[in-house]
């Protein structure tokens, strides 16, 4: 169907947020490319009429109900942070 | 040439419920940060998501209270952006077959009625919050994962104030089906809005302006207004208009440019995996139905059809779920709505508003106000002394009207030998008052009615002091409870 | 004591009449990994402290006449993707190299509560992406029949760890074939259950709607106590099945006279199949015939497209999955980052490795505004067409018995510069994921290499009782 052009890897790769390296760029652009040429196998099924696979779980409607259950304490909640302070996850500044 | 203002409001309510969307961590929570998270609604890897079954009858309900249809599948789905206030860099949110469809609010505005439709009702999870501090954000998830209903007005409304009315409407239907408390100024509800203009007659829309963070009725109006000014002035310039995200500076009242747009956000929204399609069965449907309060609108107009309140009063006493509900049981309490109304308009509201309270935190419960207004109308006591009462319960009084005026000795005398004794006394000590009384002013007898009062400490009969006094001076006594009545208004 | 000499069923029976201690076993076990994991790389991390802890309650159990579970004193390894509360869990990534969860897998919980000695946690291909566990970034793992080759993946570690004998017991994860591919590559069983049957809560997913945890054993009877343990309800895993399936441990005797064995077509046909495992296979099957199983052959025509049908569903799951791996609220953080931006992608950039990047760019790509109906939905309806498939077959037989992989073992480095070779890999696996079935892998014989070959038996949703029943007669055909 289509073509897998560099400015597309890096398209994916903002919407993914990875930092591909040129190398990265190229290498990924071939092997999508050739991956997506297989996928394309797909087109050639009758999907007329047929409706999406939903879940193997035949489950229904599954609910919780409204109950508490006791939260996680502070340090437990920041215990794998890369970096922390006065209760907070700290990030790079976000600017609004 | 004329033009016209097309404008679409989203608006989130978050979900009176003990716990939030996804996981069982309550659904309030203190100012210290990142206490009220779990694996869940951290995005802990491996933790999965369950639908809390009281916000999803909200999400129904909500749907129901703006008249939407309830499709019999509803399902959720994820959106993906990257924002470290949003653990997951996923909101569960409905992509495609939301809870609730094709619902409409009706509004009026300077008089004309109008209906404006709404496309969705719409269940989502929350972020948490952000607080910038230099070149840091502070990360907080305890707001994480709050159940909220989105609902998503049709691009039927044509003015700011259409807008303003159309929110004030659907806040008090929210309120009154006890969605969502509907507090502004907290978050509870949010409001962002998309605004365009085109000349009158075109169907097509113009390009689209967003307007996000306003966090008033008045900043919505206000922000709408401006906006939709700028759009008018680009249009008649011939600039071309461009999709602006607009920002709101409640402070100065004024706008400010967030973003202009360059690509679509690509949310890739595709089914949550971790979650079943639900089928919503009819008679699930009907049972929540069931649980529909009355809504403003009908409450509304009961009042005015049969408790024969004013327009005015009608609206005053149903714009607010609890003081509607204050005045409902203050008036079925004494059973009459007149002086109920007359108390809730005059003095209770006033009180609210000059304290700056809720209803909730008002010291003179609606027992309290039904019992005084049932002592007045039985003239156990008299308006006076009723307002003292209700003056000392504001201050700290603990003890209930009837009690007080039991214990106190505030019941008012309607001893007419007494009255008569006090009256001939007064007018022996001023004759020239007397006089004129005699010459044909009633209104002069006033100061007789005061100088009783005063000598029985407030507490005779208004009513029977007026009799003695007609009958003294030989005076119609309808004229004088008239210029009594036409005085009261004038206060 | 020689703990390799044992299964879990025998262990667990010694140790409740008092032949050995909880102890001793465990210490068996750990002396065994410190001779020899070295060599084979099965785990990422060993608990040996909390092992032993957990041994010394059995053993006090037991001497105070209490109860101590039905896998009382065994030792257990866990796949290194299963959370253990503050137990590094790495899924054998840069990204998590750190990261101890706050809480425990649901599986986990049922561990400890059959009174399971949970061991350590073994090596994985990176967030269970791969097939021959060289996706690791933390560990090379071997096979322990011969350490020139891979174990298979993506839960190398738990095959390898039972195949050479340091637990009778582990816990793998399958989303297109990560339990049974390297069950067969090791020469032990490994089976996924049905879709629901064990609760995913705890396990850092892949595949959402693929992934399922499941045992290893060296032996079918050993695997169905451990399924038997795992599975049931659990209320924080809205997929998970509300009741739990009976009879998977009871192992009922087959009545082969009544017993249908379905072999696709398809499967047999597949160029690549390499002749010698296709000849232990029908070996297998032949079996089943001599003791009086209906052999018949039966068409899935929809199979050839499971693998490009499995690599949209999956990949789009994963990209979805993994976006919560950021450098912001745990794992890998990139150092001095400009901007929050800089910060996301370049912590994801140096947190993943190659194939993780791969398959995260390639579902990000399917599901991009424009693509989602050609490739995301039709995937989706392909899926249904694979499923009724199956379904259709079950109409006709109990059982489906095919290859677990083409191949067996193929040797470290051989076959890891061409990503779809390597998904191609996964052809005879996947579908049994993509329809959310049970399948088990067991051992039937060797290629002349001495790399174990294995045999797949699937069946019908939920008939995971019977399954274990036919692979357990198997087992005693001999």
């Amino acid at each position: 169907m289509s073509k897998i052009t560099e400015e597309d890897i890096k398209k994916i790769a903002l919407l993914s947020r990875l930092e591909l390296d040129e190398k990265e760029v190229g290498k990924f652009a071939g092997q999508l490319e050739s991956i997506l040429e297989y996928i394309e196998h797909l087109s050639e099924v009758d999907i007329e009429g047929v409706e999406p696979f939903i879940s193997a779980a035949a489950s229904g409607n599954v609910f919780r109900e409204d109950r508490i259950i006791p939260s996680l304490p502070n340090e437990k909640a920041l215990q794998n942070a890369p970096k922390s302070g006065e209760g907070f996850f700290k990030v790079p500044a976000v600017i609004k | 040439m004329d033009y016209e203002c097309v404008i679409g409001l989203e608006v989130h309510v978050q979900l009176l419920t003990e716990t939030k969307m996804f996981c069982s961590c309550r659904n309030k929570f203190s100012h210290e940060p990142n206490t009220n998270v779990c694996p869940v609604c951290l995005g802990q890897p491996g933790s999965l998501p369950v639908i809390n079954r009281h916000a999803f009858e909200l999400g129904i309900k909500g749907g129901l209270a703006i008249n939407c249809e309830i499709p019999q599948f509803t399902k959720f789905d994820r959106k993906h952006y990257y924002y470290p206030d949003l653990p997951k860099n996923i909101q569960i949110s409905q992509y495609d077959m939301p809870v609730s469809v094709n619902g409409w609010i009706d509004i009026e505005v300077e008089g004309e009625k109008k209906r404006i439709g709404v496309t969705r009702g719409h269940l989502e999870e929350d972020a948490g919050k952000l607080i910038h501090s230099g070149n840091v954000s502070n990360v907080d998830l305890n707001r994480t994962g709050t159940p909220l209903l989105e609902i998503v007005s049709e691009p039927d409304i044509r003015s700011p104030q259409e807008a303003k009315a159309y929110l004030e409407n659907l806040k008090l239907i929210m309120q009154y089906a006890n969605i969502s408390d509907c507090n502004m100024e907290e978050g509870s509800l949010r409001c962002d809005a998309n605004i365009s203009v085109r000349p009158v007659g075109q169907e097509k829309f113009g390009v689209k302006n967003e307007i996000k963070n306003m966090n008033s009725f008045r900043g919505v109006e206000n922000a709408l207004e401006l906006v939709h000014s700028e759009l008018l002035r680009q249009t008649r310039a011939g600039e071309e208009i461009k999709q602006v995200t607009w920002g709101y500076n409640l402070d100065n009242q004024s706008i400010f440019v967030m973003r202009i747009k360059e690509d679509a956000n690509d949310y890739r929204y595709f089914p949550e995996p971790d979650l079943p399609t639900i089928e919503v069965s009819r008679e699930w449907v009907e049972e929540i139905r069931a649980t529909l309060p009355e809504l403003p609108a009908v409450r509304r107009a009961r009042f005015v059809s049969e408790l024969q309140l004013s327009d005015y009063e009608a609206d005053l006493l149903t714009g607010d779920k609890d003081l509607s509900d204050y005045f409902e049981s203050v008036q079925k309490a004494c059973g009459d709505c007149k002086q109920a109304a007359n108390w809730v308009i005059n003095d209770v509201m006033r009180e609210v508003n000059d304290k700056g309270i809720s209803l909730t935190e008002f010291p003179v419960s609606a027992e309290a106000l039904s019992e005084l207004i049932s002592l007045t109308g039985s003239r156990k006591i008299n308006i006076p002394t009723a307002r003292k009462i209700f003056s000392a319960i504001i201050e700290g009084e603990k003890r209930m009207p009837a009690v007080i005026v039991e214990e106190d000795g505030l019941a008012q005398v309607s001893d007419t030998g007494k009255i008569k004794e006090i009256l001939e006394a007064a007018v022996a000590g001023n004759e020239k008052a007397a006089e004129e009384v005699r010459s044909g002013k009633p209104q002069a007898a006033m100061f007789f009615v005061g100088k009783i009062m005063q000598e029985m400490k407030g507490q005779a009969d208004p009513q029977a002091i007026g009799g003695v006094i007609a009958e003294f001076f030989g005076i119609d006594p309808e004229l004088l409870q008239q210029k009594k009545k036409k005085k009261k208004k004038e206060d | 004591m020689d703990i390799t000499k044992f299964t879990a069923i025998e262990l667990a029976e010694k140790i409740k009449s008092k032949e050995f201690t909880a102890r001793e076993v465990t210490e068996a076990s750990l002396a065994l990994i410190d001779a020899k994991d070295n060599e084979i790389g099965a785990f990422l991390s060993i608990d040996r402290e909390g092992a032993l802890a957990a041994a010394a309650e059995i053993d006090r159990k037991i001497s105070a006449g209490e109860d101590a579970g039905v896998l009382g004193g065994v030792p257990v390894a866990v796949k290194d993707n299963i959370c253990i509360e503050d137990m590094t869990t790495t899924c054998a990534s840069k990204m998590l190299e750190n990261y101890r969860p706050p809480y425990s897998a649901h599986v986990v919980d049922k561990l400890r509560a059959a009174g399971a000695v949970i061991i350590g946690k073994t090596n994985l291909d990176e967030f269970a992406m791969g097939s021959s566990t060289e996706n690791s970034a933390l560990k090379k793992t071997a096979n322990p029949r011969n350490t020139a080759y891979v174990p298979g993946g993506s839960s190398g570690g738990s095959a390898a760890a039972v195949a050479a004998g340091f637990v009778p017991l582990a816990l793998g994860s399958d989303t297109g074939g990560s339990i049974r591919q390297p069950a067969s590559y090791c020469g032990v069983v490994g089976m996924k259950p049905t879709y629901g049957v064990v609760s995913r809560y705890g396990l850092v997913a892949f595949g959402s709607s693929l992934d399922q945890i499941g045992p290893f054993a060296r032996n079918t009877k050993d695997a169905a106590l451990l399924l038997d343990v795992i599975a049931g309800p659990d209320q924080r895993d809205s997929n998970c099945a509300p009741e739990k399936l009976t009879g998977l441990n009871e192992l009922n005797d087959i009545d082969y006279s009544g017993l249908k064995i379905g072999l696709p077509k398809e499967y047999f046909e597949t160029e690549g199949l390499d002749s010698q495992v296709r000849q232990k296979v029908e070996a297998a099957i032949e079996k089943f015939k001599t003791a009086g199983a209906e052999i018949r052959e039966i068409h899935l025509p929809m199979i050839k497209y499971a693998v490009p049908t499995y690599y949209i569903v999956a990949t789009a799951e994963a990209s979805s999955n993994l976006s919560r791996f950021d450098g912001a609220h745990y794992g890998h953080r990139c150092g001095d980052a400009t901007d929050i931006i800089d910060m996301f992608s370049r912590s994801r950039e140096e947190g993943f490795g190659e194939e993780v990047k791969r398959r995260i760019m390639l579902g990000t790509y399917v599901l991009s505004a424009g693509y989602y109906d050609a490739y995301y939905l039709r995937a989706l309806k392909v899926r249904t067409k694979i499923a009724d498939d199956f379904a259709n077959a079950f109409k006709e037989v109990d059982i489906i018995a095919a290859p677990v992989a083409p191949s067996t073992a193929f040797k470290t480095g051989e076959k890891t510069n061409d990503p779809l070779a390597m998904y191609l890999s996964d052809i005879y696996t996947i579908s049994v994921n993509l329809a959310g079935l049970p399948g088990i892998s067991l051992p039937c014989g060797e290629a002349d290499n001495g790399m174990p070959v294995g045999l797949q038996l699937i069946s019908a949703m939920n008939q995971d009782a019977k399954l274990l029943a036919v692979s357990a007669g198997f087992e005693e055909l001999g």
